[in-house]
């Protein structure tokens, strides 16, 4: 069975928590509390207050009576002396009733003075308190401003190494990127030079294709050579007289060659 | 353990008077919420002294959490009650 100190502990805390979870910033509600905490003890001194105005004002009235029951003192005395002994009798009565009120007021005042002493105790040791917690408060509130700075040290400090984990990131990135351009690269050579794949651009030949140009080219060279031997044949001086002084020996047994020489 | 008595300030007790004090605290709910006023009241200030005379005060520079919280001395049964209910003791905190 919970108990009542015990259901109530568990109230202050669940409602503190509270109270504490929704404020963005733990130093406004110190700030806060410490404003209330000035504010009740604001009251008790406006108490302490009031009862001493309260006291003061006793001691005026039982002043007052102080000073009628003097007068009616001395106006008994005075009729005594001028023999009107019942006029002396009523002052004296009217002086017993006034001193008792004063012996009233004397109680009420007595009490007074005690509330205020008590009250001004307590003001003065609620004074106290709130010192304390004015002094702990900015204690804490120190502690959690140097704790939030750090947490943005820290936190600068984490952003700037995930920004250069970005920047080897796309380095690696780029790395990958390049050697798989490379090995594709290099597949795709290897490949159109097989001839299983077909090269778009076109400049890809088959082996077979290949083959043909190469003995067509051939031909080609023997098409141009007779060309240029039909020429000659036709020819002039000039090409005799550059080669006439220096025979070239590979040429010898060419018998078409021979014969220019001979003429 | 730290208990403290609302309006006064905070005490600091061994654990072994707990079970002691759990009677009385008991006895508290149980009159408080057969309505016994005069019993409340009683026993109250009963569990107040037991814990004032128990604990040892704390500093009032002191900022602890405390574990039980009991109420002021002048505190009525309907002011428990109402400190119990479900506005609890900051109201409209909920």
């Amino acid at each position: 069975m919970s108990g009542v100190m015990k259901r109530m502990g568990m109230i202050f805390r669940a409602k503190a928590n509270k109270a504490l979870d929704r404020a963005e910033d733990p130093r406004e509600t110190l700030d806060y509390s410490y404003q209330k905490q000035l504010e009740l003890l604001q009251k008790v001194r406006r108490g302490v207050a009031d009862v001493a105005t309260s006291r003061k004002r006793l001691e005026l009235q039982l002043n007052q009576l102080q000073n009628q029951s003097a007068k009616l003192e001395e106006q008994g005395r005075k009729a005594l002396a001028l023999g009107r002994e019942d006029l002396a009798r009523e002052a004296l009565s009217r002086r017993a009733a006034l001193q008792q009120q004063a012996a009233d007021l004397e109680v009420q005042h007595q009490t007074l003075q005690g509330e205020e002493e008590k009250l001004t105790l307590a003001a003065q040791r609620l004074q106290a308190k709130v010192d304390a917690f004015r002094t702990r408060k900015e204690t804490i509130k120190a502690t959690y401003t140097a704790a939030q700075a750090q947490t943005r040290i820290g936190e600068a400090f984490s952003g700037i190494s995930e920004e250069m984990g970005d920047v080897g990131m796309a380095i690696q990135r780029a790395e990958d990127k390049t050697a798989q351009m490379q090995a594709r690269a290099g597949a795709i050579d290897e490949l159109l030079a097989s001839g299983a794949l077909d090269d778009p651009t076109g400049m890809a030949k088959d082996d077979i294709t290949a083959e043909l140009e190469r003995i067509s080219g051939g031909a080609d060279v023997e098409i141009e050579l007779q060309r240029m031997k039909a020429e000659l044949a036709g020819g002039s001086g000039g090409q005799q007289a550059i080669e006439g002084g220096r025979p070239n020996p590979a040429e010898q047994p060419r018998t078409e060659t021979t014969k220019f020489d001979k003429r | 353990m730290i208990v403290r008595i609302m309006g006064e300030g905070q005490l600091e007790l061994a654990d072994s008077h707990l079970s002691g004090l759990n009677r009385l605290d008991d006895e508290l709910l149980t009159e408080m919420e057969g309505g016994d006023e005069e019993g409340f009241r009683r026993t109250l200030a009963a569990l107040l002294d037991a814990v004032r005379s128990l604990g040892t005060p704390l500093p009032d520079d002191s900022l602890e959490p405390s574990e039980l919280i009991l109420p002021a001395p002048d505190a009525t049964l309907d002011d428990v009650r109402r400190m119990l209910t479900d506005d609890g003791l900051i109201p409209g905190t909920v």
